[in-house]
Parts: structure tokens; C-alpha cells; sequence
């Protein structure tokens, strides 16, 4: 070999040697995220929820720095989100998982997780299931189950005996229409009929057609938060289903903060029941608006996204600091498993060691304008909320 | 009964929208045998036009509308000019992978400059509530589209069928040499055609913002409604392309109508059976 080439021989393996040694002070965290294509806001309010901690705490923990490594997964597509988290992985060497808008990319990478033993962070897929696919899962977000058994029981207190229920046709969707369904009619309410409408670019008109020829008091509705929530209610007003005197309600995801502005006049009104609303006043919550408007934009307000990616974080960094930077897959489920209490922007939350599932307050809302914007405010709360959907 | 007329309207709406966006689709796969997948883009960029004139001009939506069809439609002859033409001769194949990344590509330009989510269009308040005609309610923006759309078919089919251009269109998709033969300038009559039926997407695009939606995914969603219009009307035929439009708009939302399970999958049941029966298209013509 030559000289010239037998130097760059050295040279390069010198270069690995100082790579390794950097990569030992610094702790990845992989993020997947849909961050292209339909569901690219609420991927991005996640990435700024998961920046805004990072920026308001510092990105050293415990003497090792923190860094976020976002994946693309441009929305649902399970084979995609699987094949990032095993790059993830494999070549960037992730100690943590985080993210996931969608269920179906969230169910996809249980299996990574399990055989890679790496804690992975849900921040917001929102089906009951997800945790139960892997005992290295915690969600921090919700789940439909959670919000949708509190609002079955205001409705049936609060005088609406007949309901329609349109939910999205994915896990979320089915969960939100089986525990209201359950809770709704154990309380003595009637559900007068149920239609599932398509994940991918639903056309709402027909539906809403239909429940406008079955005159229900309510139509409960659960879609995913963003272009479908706002479809929805364009749908609704334009039909004059609000005038034919069929109230509104659904999970937060319907009133999503993000697109709240966005749906105009319509939303007002609109009672629906979640863990997050952008008017919940607490001096957390105000802390977190205040960084997120530095991360993200002034005037863009965050919604339960970022908070789950807010709160994911949170938890990351305490079990960092808790393994003083050592971080073993087993060691810090271990610790996750102990009764983890976190003071979130949305409240105090705290992990179910039983299920690694959140358990948290859920709020009953109100669409109202202040200050000349519409926002949720909350006026009734159900304490200290358990997942109802794992059974 | 109310309801069945209900859906049928509806159905009918939506098919006219279908139409107008097909047509120009329907034209260039008769006329010009050219695959042009590209087709939905031209009727997504008409769609953000309008959306960019109405917020950023302060234009009315009324005027927008010609205002997208002269300019998508030369856009459409420019486009014909610079780069289809030398694929004229080239295989489908070909024709199918460039008008395929030239759709990746405007998606990608759309998402970059509008952002990945849905737009939003202030239609004027006097095309955004519902009447009531003989006890059913009915949306006054579908209605406006129906008649646009039926208004628009008749002067077509009279143009087509009455003058100098629409005569030398029909020879140049029967028999295309023969129609060199006498003179016709087949060329020129190709960049006429194509620039109108892009003119008309567009216009289907910037009409559709209301009912369909509008989000820089929208050429990839919905191109395969169009290649379904045109493949069971028969390309190259506007009878053809109008009864598939209102055929399949009216088995699409009367099965999401009646059969909310199956809902979107009875417009591709009605076109298997369509195609079943006319192999050729509703009104195509034996290759």
C-alpha cells in the first residue's frame, strides 16, 4: 500500500475512534413523525412541543447532551414507520423512541422496540392497545377510551337520550365508539345509529346527510384532529344540521387548538371532553405557551400535540437524570414502572405502573370566543382518569 | 323519495365536477393517445390559483374562475409545447413515468410554497346555504354547479358539433392520418385541445375547492376518479365522459349514502360491472 493510502486508512479509523468517543456523551432520541402530507401540523406541533422543553431545560442531562433525531414518516404507512425505527436503531443508535401521530405507525415499531429493548415514548397515538404490544411502551398522551367515557356520561346527565355516533375507521375511531357507546347506554341513553367513515380523504357530505334524516338530539363524533375535524364541521354547517337543532359534541380531537381558528363560527358552542385545552390556566401551562411561541412562531398556539411531546420529554430527561446518564432499556422501565408523577401544562399526570399508560384529569368544554379568538374552556373535570379501555 | 332525490342531487353535483375536471383527460387519451397522469395537477394548481387570487388579490371567487382558465390553460399549451410533444411517439411507459413525476414534482412545489393542509376558501354567503325546493333541502353551491356544468356541456357539444374546430377535432380523433391528409394542422390542433381541457381542469380545480377539498395531495387523491371517468365513458367522447361522471358521482355518494360500510368501494364495483358491459367505454370507439 502506499504511503498517501495507508495514512488515509489511519486517518479514517482515527476518525471512528473520536466518533465513538463522542457518541458515548451524547444520548439520541429518535423521533418518527408524519411530518410530510396530511397530518404534517400535528406532526409539527409535536416536534415543537419535544424542542420547546429542550430549549426551556437545556439539552444536557446528567452530563450527557440530548439529541432529537426526527424521521419522516408522512403518515400512515406501518411499513415505513417499522423500517425508521430499526435505522433508528441500528445506525444512529437511538436510546429512546419517541413521537407517532397515527396508531398504525406506532403499532408497527412495538415489535423494534421489544427486540431492541429501547423505552419507547408515545406522544400522542391515542388507542388503547399500543401499549399492550410492548413492555418497553409509555404513552404520555391519551386515549379515546379515556376522554370519550366522561363525555357518555355528561350527555346522559345533562338531558340528550338520543345519539348518532360517526367516528374515523381506524383503532382510535373503534375505541371512541365502543366505550361511548358502552358508557352512554349503561347510562340510560339510546344510540340511534353509528356509521364509520374512511381514514383517508373522507367525503363527509353523505354521511352527515344521512344523520340529518335520523334526527338525533346529539351526534357524537370522534375524526383525527387537523384537515379532518375542520372537513367535518364545514360539512355540518353547511348541511344546517346546527339549525335543525342536532347538537354537537365529541373527544377534543374535533375542536383541535391547531385548527380551532381555522373552523370559525360554526365551532361555537361545541362541547367536547379532553386532557388538553391551549385556555387551561396554570402558571406550567403558561411557562410552556411562552417557550413554545419562541420555538414555534408568535401567534401559532400549541394544542395536545405539543403537549405530548412537551411531556414525553419531560419524562425522557427524568429518567436520564434518575440513571445518571446510563441508560438501560430494562433500568428505565424499571423506573417508569415505579409511579411517575409529572406536572404537565394540561395538570398533574402520573404512569399507571400497571399498563405504562398516562392517567390523567379529563375536562368537559365548551367552545366559546375570548378576546376575540375561539378557544376550549373548560368548565367541569373528571379527576384522575384511568385508561377504560384496557380490558 | 325526498332522500333519493336528496342523494341523486348530490350525486349528480359531484358527478358534474367529475366531468368538467375529466374531460380534458378524456380528450388527450382519445385524441392525442398520450397517458397523461398529470392531469389531476393541472386541476390542483387551478385549485391554488384560485385560493392565491381570492387572499392575495382580494379577487371575487366569480371572477377567479375565468381568470383560472385562461391562465392554467396556457399554462397547460406551454407545457404541451416544451414537453409532451417529444413524447408523442415515446411508449406508454414512458409517457406514464413522466406525467407521474411531473405530478410528484407539483405536489412537492405546492406543499412548499401552501403548506401540507387543507386550504381554506371564503366562498361568497350567498353560495353557502341550503333551500328548500319541493320539501328537500339543496346545498345553492351544488345547485350553481350543476348548472354551470350543464350549461358548459351544451356549448361544448355545440361547439363540437357545429363548428369549423369542433369538425376538424372529430376527424383528428377518428382517423388522425387522414385528417393530415387534408390539410388539417394536427399539431396546432393538438395545443388547442389541450390547452382547453387543462383550462377546464383547472376550472374543475378551483370549483372543486368547496366540495372536494383542496391540499397539495389532491392530484394523486383524485386522479384516479378521472382515469375512471374517462376509461368507462370512452376517451375521447364528451357524451361518454359526462354519462361516467354523473354514472359513477351518483353510485358513489348513494352507496356512502345507503351502504356506509362498503361506501367507498361501490364507485369501483360500479365501474368493474360498467366495464363488464362496455368493454370499449360507454361511448368508445372500437380501437
Amino acid at each position: 500500500m502506499s504511503f498517501t493510502r495507508s495514512g488515509l486508512l489511519v486517518a479514517s479509523l482515527l476518525c471512528l475512534a473520536t466518533t465513538r468517543a463522542h457518541a458515548d456523551d451524547t444520548i439520541k432520541v429518535g423521533l418518527i413523525l408524519e411530518s410530510s402530507g396530511p397530518f404534517a401540523s400535528q406532526a409539527r406541533q409535536i416536534a415543537n412541543g419535544a424542542k420547546a422543553y429542550v430549549k426551556a431545560h437545556g439539552d444536557t442531562v446528567a452530563g450527557k447532551k440530548i439529541e432529537l433525531v426526527f424521521k419522516d414518516v408522512g403518515g400512515p404507512a406501518p411499513d415505513v414507520a417499522k423500517r425508521l425505527a430499526q435505522e433508528l436503531v441500528t445506525r444512529d443508535k437511538v436510546q429512546f423512541l419517541g413521537g407517532f401521530v397515527l396508531t398504525p405507525n406506532a403499532l408497527a415499531v412495538a415489535p423494534v422496540a421489544t427486540q431492541a429493548k429501547v423505552p419507547t415514548i408515545i406522544m400522542n397515538a391515542a388507542t388503547s392497545i399500543i401499549t399492550a404490544k410492548s413492555p418497553y411502551i409509555v404513552r404520555v398522551s391519551f386515549t379515546l377510551s379515556q376522554v370519550a367515557a366522561p363525555l357518555a356520561e355528561w350527555a346522559a346527565k345533562n338531558n340528550i337520550k338520543h345519539v348518532y355516533t360517526l367516528v374515523s375507521d381506524y383503532g382510535p375511531g373503534n375505541d371512541a365508539e365502543t366505550t361511548f357507546k358502552t358508557v352512554f347506554t349503561a347510562h340510560g341513553g339510546e344510540i340511534v345509529g353509528s356509521v364509520k367513515v374512511p381514514l383517508k380523504n373522507p367525503d363527509f357530505s353523505p354521511f352527515i346527510q344521512r344523520i340529518k334524516d335520523a334526527k338525533p338530539e346529539a351526534v357524537f363524533v370522534f375524526v383525527p384532529a387537523g384537515d379532518a375535524s375542520v372537513g367535518f364541521m364545514k360539512a355540518f354547517a353547511e348541511r344546517g344540521l346546527d339549525k335543525a337543532g342536532i347538537k354537537l359534541i365529541g373527544t377534543g380531537d374535533l375542536t383541535d387548538d391547531d385548527v380551532l381558528t381555522a373552523m370559525g363560527d360554526p365551532a361555537l358552542g361545541v362541547i367536547s371532553t379532553h386532557h388538553y385545552s391551549a385556555a387551561h390556566e396554570s402558571p406550567e401551562n403558561a411557562a410552556f405557551k411562552k417557550v413554545y411561541a419562541e420555538v414555534a412562531g408568535a401567534g401559532v398556539r400549541p394544542n395536545f400535540m405539543a403537549v405530548g411531546g412537551w411531556d414525553g420529554m419531560h419524562l425522557i430527561y427524568d429518567v436520564v437524570q434518575k440513571l445518571g446518564g446510563n441508560v438501560d432499556g430494562d433500568k428505565a422501565m424499571a423506573f417508569i414502572k415505579s409511579g411517575v408523577t409529572i406536572q404537565s401544562p394540561r395538570g398533574t399526570i402520573s404512569i399507571d405502573p400497571a399498563t405504562r399508560d398516562v392517567v390523567q384529569d379529563v375536562y368537559v368544554r365548551k367552545v366559546q370566543k375570548v378576546g376575540g379568538q375561539l378557544y376550549n374552556i373548560e368548565f367541569d373535570k373528571v379527576a384522575h382518569v384511568k385508561d377504560p379501555g384496557k380490558s | 323519495m325526498r332522500t333519493l332525490i336528496g342523494v341523486l342531487f348530490d350525486g349528480v353535483a359531484y358527478g358534474s365536477l367529475l366531468f368538467l375536471i375529466s374531460l380534458g383527460l378524456s380528450v388527450t387519451m382519445g385524441l392525442m393517445s398520450f397517458v397523461n397522469l398529470a392531469h389531476g395537477a393541472f386541476a390542483m394548481m387551478g385549485g391554488f390559483l384560485c385560493v392565491t387570487l381570492m387572499r392575495r388579490l382580494g379577487i371575487s371567487f366569480g371572477l377567479t374562475l375565468p381568470l383560472v382558465f385562461v391562465v392554467i390553460g396556457a399554462a397547460g399549451a406551454l407545457i404541451e409545447l416544451g414537453l409532451y410533444r417529444r413524447l408523442y411517439r415515446a411508449s406508454a411507459l414512458d409517457q406514464v413515468l413522466f406525467t407521474i413525476g411531473l405530478t410528484f414534482m407539483t405536489g412537492a412545489a405546492a406543499t412548499w410554497i401552501w403548506g401540507p393542509s387543507q386550504q381554506p376558501i371564503a366562498l361568497p354567503p350567498s353560495l353557502h346555504h341550503q333551500i328548500t325546493l319541493l320539501g328537500v333541502d339543496f346545498g345553492v353551491y351544488r345547485l350553481f354547479l350543476v348548472g354551470f356544468v350543464v350549461v358548459l356541456a351544451a356549448l361544448l357539444g355545440l361547439g363540437v358539433a357545429r363548428t369549423r374546430f369542433g369538425a376538424q377535432l372529430r376527424a383528428a380523433v377518428d382517423n388522425p392520418q387522414a385528417a393530415a391528409g387534408v390539410g388539417i394542422n394536427v399539431s396546432l390542433l393538438f395545443s388547442i385541445t389541450f390547452a382547453l381541457g387543462t383550462g377546464l381542469s383547472g376550472l374543475g380545480g378551483a370549483l372543486a375547492i368547496d366540495v372536494l377539498g383542496l391540499d397539495p395531495t389532491f392530484a394523486l387523491k383524485y386522479l384516479v376518479y378521472f382515469l375512471l371517468v374517462v376509461v368507462v365513458g370512452g376517451p375521447g367522447s364528451l357524451k361518454g365522459s359526462l354519462a361516467a361522471a354523473l354514472l359513477l358521482g351518483v353510485a358513489d355518494v348513494a352507496g356512502k349514502y345507503y351502504v356506509p360500510q362498503l361506501g367507498s368501494f361501490v364507485i369501483y364495483a360500479a365501474m368493474i360491472i360498467l366495464l363488464v358491459v362496455f368493454p370499449h367505454g360507454l361511448y368508445g370507439r372500437r380501437a
